[in-house]
């Protein structure tokens, strides 16, 4: 980026200049860039690499030692005996991501065309989640959800609903929690869309005798489209391996796959199955990834981050 | 989460709405009455989580119950009465003021690189920058449990250090996310000028670079501290025997909350909310 002709033309260097300082030059993006890709080589694309070797070996479950047997049968087996548990997740996590979507995009659209000099404010308030532990979230949930519990418990004192009315330990429980966890990871990514729009696109859509319905439908929406699908990434992808709201919120029912691998790894140590569970997890991020950056272009996706 | 840093920054007033001319009753009354129900909705929680810190407890269990029983503040006196609870606290708060440290430095050279050369020069950024996503937008139990693969296959121990190898690697993304939008504004010509006035390299970062992306790296370092503190999911999996704050209430759920949960809940919102606005009223003052 700064000044880009030395590397090409070495005449133009100053006579001062020693080659070490140019060969610096050339290296700095490198070595700036090493410790973290050194770290995350070795810790992130490592274990990933680790992790689909482990789904293919054959594990000890009660000492947990695996040998590589290439046992590629493991994904079949998994997901045929999971499969239950894999579709109450896409069932969950796309009901909240639904929810997320809808509630947030008109809050995302106030902000961005409103907010005026209370948009930070506003961001800060969208974010407040985020300042109680995510576990302590959730168990203040399964407090207000709880039979007799702020919200029904007076509900219910007033006669409003039935007594052997409940929420907790239900579906409904699970995709509030995961509704409200995940709420400012979709509100985001949309205000940014909304926000980036050009007032002037907008301005000439009025001159040209838009009503402010076709002006809503025929610019703003599609504009918003990058940002509505990074939401729906950002929201629905880690709402799918979640599996603290299930286990407060949902109770013994509804398991979802979040559960069955935290299951695998921790209690019965078969390490092969949750490996290749994660392996099936991993695939579909890689893929909703994969359909974005081909759909809207490979640059948009870090736009919203 | 790592949004807010991208939108930070741009927060200059345009001419307000999408209509023409004066303001329709859409936007003058149903759009804003709804954005605050939503914002209510997503305080609501917090407010019951102080609550429930000056709840009283009737039954001989130091449990919260899910009922009111009147208020106390026994359990602000009592905050240390549970010795796993606080040995837990005390265990995340080291782990994220180290993690906070390496992921920070680390993060922000990274920053540093992806924000000033471009594939020419700095061939395998996009690559870089993929991991980087891929490591934000992957569900955290892949990474836990990929991490919990490669510890059990090198023998590693669980505790503080997978901990906390385990937290620099997702922190690193972050703060190399939040660094790089500080720094998109940056104005280059000004290190060109302490170059022509005689600064080495050197005395250029110090003097130059360092003092104006400094916010920058103090909002990143926030962010790690805040995933770090917070992060239940990849701790799970990496901890072992050494139980952070998260994963200890986790457990807890299963035999009951204590009302002390709520109080170090209540602590960590309190401080993390006055960071947050200090931030905002220094970044005002500046602007």
């Amino acid at each position: 980026m700064e000044q880009p002709v030395l590397a090409h033309h070495p005449g133009r260097v100053g006579s001062g200049r020693r080659p070490q300082v140019r060969l610096g030059k050339a290296l700095a993006p490198y070595l700036l860039s090493l410790p973290a890709g050194l770290w995350l080589l070795v810790l992130f694309l490592v274990p990933l690499i680790v992790m689909l070797s482990l789904s293919l070996q054959t594990c000890n479950f009660g000492t947990g030692a695996c040998v590589m047997t290439w046992h590629w049968a493991e994904f079949g087996q998994q997901l045929s005996l999971y499969r239950g548990q894999f579709l109450t997740s896409v069932y969950f996590a796309g009901a909240a991501t639904l929810i997320d979507l809808v509630v947030s995009f008109p809050i995302a659209y106030w902000i961005a065309f409103y907010g005026g000099r209370k948009k930070n404010f506003f961001l800060l308030m969208l974010l407040v989640p985020f300042f109680v532990s995510f576990v302590i979230r959730t168990v203040v949930w399964q407090f207000i959800l709880s039979d007799q519990g702020v919200v029904l418990g007076t509900l219910k004192n007033a006669h409003l609903l039935p007594q052997s009315f409940h929420v907790l330990a239900t579906g409904y429980a699970v995709v509030a929690g995961l509704a409200y966890n995940y709420l400012p990871f979709t509100a985001l990514p949309l205000y940014v869309a909304i926000e980036r729009i050009d007032r002037r696109v907008l301005d000439a859509a009025y001159d040209l005798y838009a009503t402010k319905r076709q002006a809503f439908t025929k610019v703003i929406l599609p504009l918003t489209v990058p940002g509505l699908f990074a939401a729906f990434l950002l929201t629905f992808i880690p709402a799918l391996g979640d599996y603290v709201n299930q286990t407060v919120l949902g109770g013994t029912s509804n398991t979802m796959i979040g559960t069955v691998i935290q299951n695998s790894f921790l209690v019965n140590l078969d390490y092969a199955g949750g490996s290749a569970l994660s392996a099936v997890l991993l695939a579909i991020s890689l893929l909703g990834i994969f359909a974005y950056s081909r759909l809207l272009g490979a640059r948009a996706i870090e736009e919203y981050l | 989460m790592s949004t807010v840093a991208t939108t930070a920054p741009r927060g200059e007033t345009r001419r307000a709405g999408p209509g023409k001319s004066h303001r329709s009753r859409w936007a003058r009354y149903l759009l804003p009455t709804y954005s605050w129900l939503v914002i209510a909705y997503l305080v609501f929680p917090i407010a019951v989580m102080i609550a429930y810190s000056f709840n009283k407890v009737t039954t001989g269990l130091a449990q919260v119950s899910f009922g009111w029983n009147g208020f106390t503040t026994q359990w602000y006196q009592q905050w240390n009465g549970i010795p796993q609870l606080t040995a837990a606290f005390w265990l995340s708060i080291r782990v994220a003021i180290v993690a906070t440290l390496l992921s920070t430095v680390v993060g922000t050279l990274l920053a540093l690189a992806l924000v000033r050369y471009r594939p020419p020069r700095f061939r395998g950024k996009t690559a870089i920058e993929q991991v980087m996503f891929l490591i934000i937008a992957v569900p955290e139990i892949v990474l836990g449990a990929s991490m919990l693969g490669l510890f059990v296959t090198l023998n590693l121990a669980r505790g503080f250090l997978t901990l906390l190898l385990a937290h620099v690697t997702f922190s690193i993304a972050f703060v190399a996310v939040t660094v790089r939008a500080r720094l998109a504004g940056f104005d280059l010509s000004l290190e060109e000028a302490a170059r022509d006035l005689g600064a080495n390299s050197w005395v250029t970062f110090r003097k130059i670079t360092l003092p104006l992306i400094w916010p920058g790296i103090m909002a990143g370092a926030l962010m790690a501290f805040a995933l770090s503190i917070d992060d239940f999911v990849t701790s799970n999996f990496v901890s072992g025997s050494a139980v952070p704050f998260p994963v200890w209430i986790y457990g807890a759920t299963r035999i009951g909350i204590p009302p002390q949960v709520f109080v170090f809940g209540t602590a960590l919102f309190t401080v993390g909310i006055l960071c947050a606005l200090a931030s905002v009223v220094i970044g005002r003052k500046k602007a």
